[in-house]
């Protein structure tokens, strides 16, 4: 009996260290901008982890320019490598330097690396986390893959959290599994604010929705991406303030238009 | 006609560039292979890497010669005598059939082993060495040799006894100088297929060895080794090449570079590791390797920067290593970096590079600025090749489209900005090219498209007959 009791304590003892020290690593947060969100963050993205963002295959620019996003608020001018496949190039085209540029980010702190599958994608993650140099790792997946399981996620959060670099996973065309990460994203991009201009539409929008959140509720929301400010922020009525019109309401303009 | 023969086939009398059904008459029962030149020169080139153990410096003398410059290697293999035949052992164990010589100039080499092998000719000596030989053997034109032995000259000796002058009015100069070159005035340079490496170290094994821990081990202490020889110098490698010499010949060359000059053993090893571990086809120790040789092809000097307190040099040193590594396991062009381009071409706006050698560049590149509170001009995903849509109409013929199909899905255009037009470069060779309309267009899901007409409006598009046509549309990008 004792003998139990003593192995069941020295069990959770363990399981103890095992979560403080996930916690010593926890130090940094970002915020993003946006109050609520970085309320259910806990004050913003978590440094030295993984966060997963999620997308169907016919919104990859939209949650491309999300992850690029959260990459600029985590990267604080140290250089951002980005690895992906070869494949994805061809289904949502090449990230572009100058789009880049255009968002606010520095082309110039970026390295890509072109990889041929995912396994060499998966290492070459998992090498560039534990290096310290770098501000934030994206790894850009296109499709199911069956190599990316819990097993790779543990060994790029173990990586993420010694080194203290931020690992960001652009997952196209898949499904959310189970992994390691800290926070699950899902993204769709959002209509420009409605108003009366068909002319005009303004910062990128995301339609953002929190699938999953280690330390934290879940929840979804409409975010915008301040190009200038380089921040997220929460929706405006940019370009023109248009009272009280709700989102995901079509724009009346348009349908006289179309009709 | 015959391409090669060996030696039985000559005793009868066949010849090359005898015509196969004479020797058919000569020799009934002939074996005849059809020549195959790619083989041949395969076989020759695989020999010279071979030989690589011997001097770094080897030459191809198609068909199938080899001219090996031992100048300050033979007392390693215990001198000149030793060396030949060592390699005629060998090549003879393999099956073979060498003749081998040595000698103060490549042509005099080469005229020896026409006639015998296993000739050692001291400096100087050349003349006397190939005196009584046939004309045949210096390997000029067969016209020159026939006119020679009409002129009744038949021996090297007999040509040699003229003067200079006679020969080369009656033969040309390009002769006389090959036979100077024989008699061992002056030589003709030999091109080694490979620049000669900076720096070389090696280790033979009496015993083969095939493990890859037995590899790895002998990888890193021949690293200190080199790393060592070129601390002395203040040198770093920027290229390195492991060579590994299976006992039956084949060998096996792995290279890998670096973006700045290595001066760490441990970075040499790593990289090596990671650059075995990634290889498509693993290295094969079949019965083992007898020889492993590491050399630096590229060196630089090394300059000792002044580390102070900033930690930007330390992480740009950091960064610079993982990409090495990288680099070693996937190959140099799949890491890059960009440089922005001085052109309006969207798909030409930015230049890859490898970023081994351009990081420093890239880290300090001038982008243009971007247009201060105003959404994004370019898009965050460009096709390298526009993707052709489907635009049923256009209510304004220049104005932007109100639905289109791309990849057989419909969407209809909410909004739209517009348009951006882009001009082709006719100062350029291949700059004839449709003008461009721009338009950022947002669809009813809130997807943003940067779409474009190729081409103005009744102007420039024409069909076969000569009337204007309806211009074509593209998706160019897409915006987050």
């Amino acid at each position: 009996m004792s003998a139990r009791m003593s192995a069941l304590a020295t069990l959770r003892s363990q399981i103890e260290r095992i979560e403080t020290a996930e916690v010593v690593h926890h130090q940094g947060r970002i915020a993003l901008g946006h109050s609520e969100v970085d309320r259910a963050l806990k004050g913003g993205l978590a440094r030295a982890a993984i966060h997963e963002v999620f997308c169907a295959g016919s919104q990859g620019a939209a949650a491309t320019g999300f992850v690029t996003g959260l990459a600029g608020r985590v990267t604080a001018q140290r250089p951002l490598l980005w690895v992906r496949q070869d494949f994805s190039e061809r289904e949502t085209g090449a990230l572009s330097m100058s789009g880049l540029a255009e968002l606010g980010l520095d082309p110039r702190l970026m390295v890509m690396v072109r990889a041929t599958d995912v396994e060499s994608a998966l290492r070459t993650s998992a090498d560039a986390l534990a290096c310290d140099a770098l501000g934030a790792v994206v790894l850009e997946l296109w499709g199911e893959t069956r190599q990316f399981d819990l097993v790779a996620s543990r060994k790029l959060t173990l990586a993420a959290q010694s080194s203290g670099v931020t690992g960001l996973l652009l997952r196209m065309a898949a499904q959310p599994l189970p992994s390691t990460a800290e926070t699950r994203w899902m993204l769709r991009a959002a209509h420009s604010p409605p108003g009366s201009a068909w002319d005009a539409w303004g910062a990128p929008r995301f339609d953002v929705e929190l699938l999953r959140n280690r330390h934290g509720p879940c929840g979804r929301w409409i975010m915008e991406w301040k190009c200038d400010e380089c921040q997220f922020s929460e929706p405006s009525a940019y370009p023109q303030p248009v009272a009280a019109a709700p989102a995901y309401r079509p724009d009346p303009a348009v349908f006289q238009r179309a009709g | 006609m015959i391409h090669a023969l060996d030696e039985a086939a000559e005793r009868l009398g066949l010849h090359i560039g005898q015509p196969l059904a004479n020797a058919r008459a000569m020799c009934p029962d002939l074996k005849v292979f059809d020549a195959d030149v790619v083989a041949d020169a395969k076989t020759l080139s695989d020999i010279a890497d071979w030989c690589d153990r011997f001097t770094p410096l080897v030459a191809l003398d198609p068909p199938h010669g080899l001219f090996l410059d031992i100048t300050g290697c033979a007392h390693l293999f215990g001198g000149e005598a030793a060396l030949l035949r060592t390699l005629v052992l060998a090549l003879g164990r393999q099956g073979f059939a060498v003749s081998a010589a040595i000698a103060g100039t490549s042509v005099c080499a080469r005229t020896l082993t026409r006639q015998a092998t296993g000739i050692i000719v001291a400096d100087g000596e050349e003349a006397a060495a190939i005196d009584r030989f046939p004309v045949s053997a210096l390997g000029a034109d067969e016209t020159i040799t026939t006119g020679l032995r009409r002129a009744g000259l038949k021996t090297i000796g007999d040509v040699a006894s003229r003067a200079p002058s006679e020969i080369t009015a009656r033969f040309g100069a390009r002769f006389s100088t090959l036979l100077a070159h024989a008699l061992g005035q002056g030589d003709a340079p030999i091109s080694p297929r490979k620049p000669l490496p900076d720096y070389i170290v090696e280790k033979r094994f009496a015993e083969p060895i095939a493990t890859d821990t037995m590899i790895a081990m002998t990888l890193s202490r021949l690293a200190d080794t080199l790393i060592a020889s070129m601390e002395k110098q203040g040198k770093g490698a920027r290229r390195l090449e492991a060579a590994f010499f299976r006992t039956d010949g084949v060998v096996r060359a792995i290279m890998v570079e670096t973006g700045r000059p290595v001066t760490q053993s441990k970075v040499i090893d790593r990289l090596f590791r990671e650059r075995l571990d990634a290889l498509a086809d693993p290295l094969d120790p079949g019965f083992g390797f007898d020889v492993v040789r590491l050399s630096a092809s590229r060196t630089e000097i090394v300059v000792q920067e002044q580390r102070d307190l900033d930690a930007h040099v330390h992480d740009n040193d950091e960064l610079a290593a993982l990409i090495d590594r990288i680099a070693a396991r996937i190959g140099g062009k799949r890491v890059v970096v960009h440089l922005p381009q001085d052109t309006h071409i969207p798909e030409q706006a930015v230049l890859a590079v490898p970023a081994q050698h351009h990081l420093a560049v890239a880290m300090q590149a001038e982008w243009p600025a971007r247009v201060e509170s105003e959404p994004p001009l370019r898009p965050l995903r460009l096709f390298d090749k526009p993707e052709p849509v489907t635009v049923p109409f256009a209510t304004v013929p220049d104005g932007p489209p109100h639905q289109f199909t791309w990849r057989r899905a419909k969407h209809a255009v909410v909004r739209v900005e517009g348009p951006e037009r882009i001009a082709m470069e006719w100062w350029r060779q291949d700059g004839k090219q449709l003008t461009r309309d721009y338009f950022r267009i947002e669809d009813a899901e809130g997807l943003r498209f940067w779409i474009f007409r190729d081409g103005l409006y009744e102007g420039e598009v024409f069909d076969a007959d000569g009337k204007s046509a309806p211009p074509r549309w593209y998706v160019h990008g897409l915006f987050a």
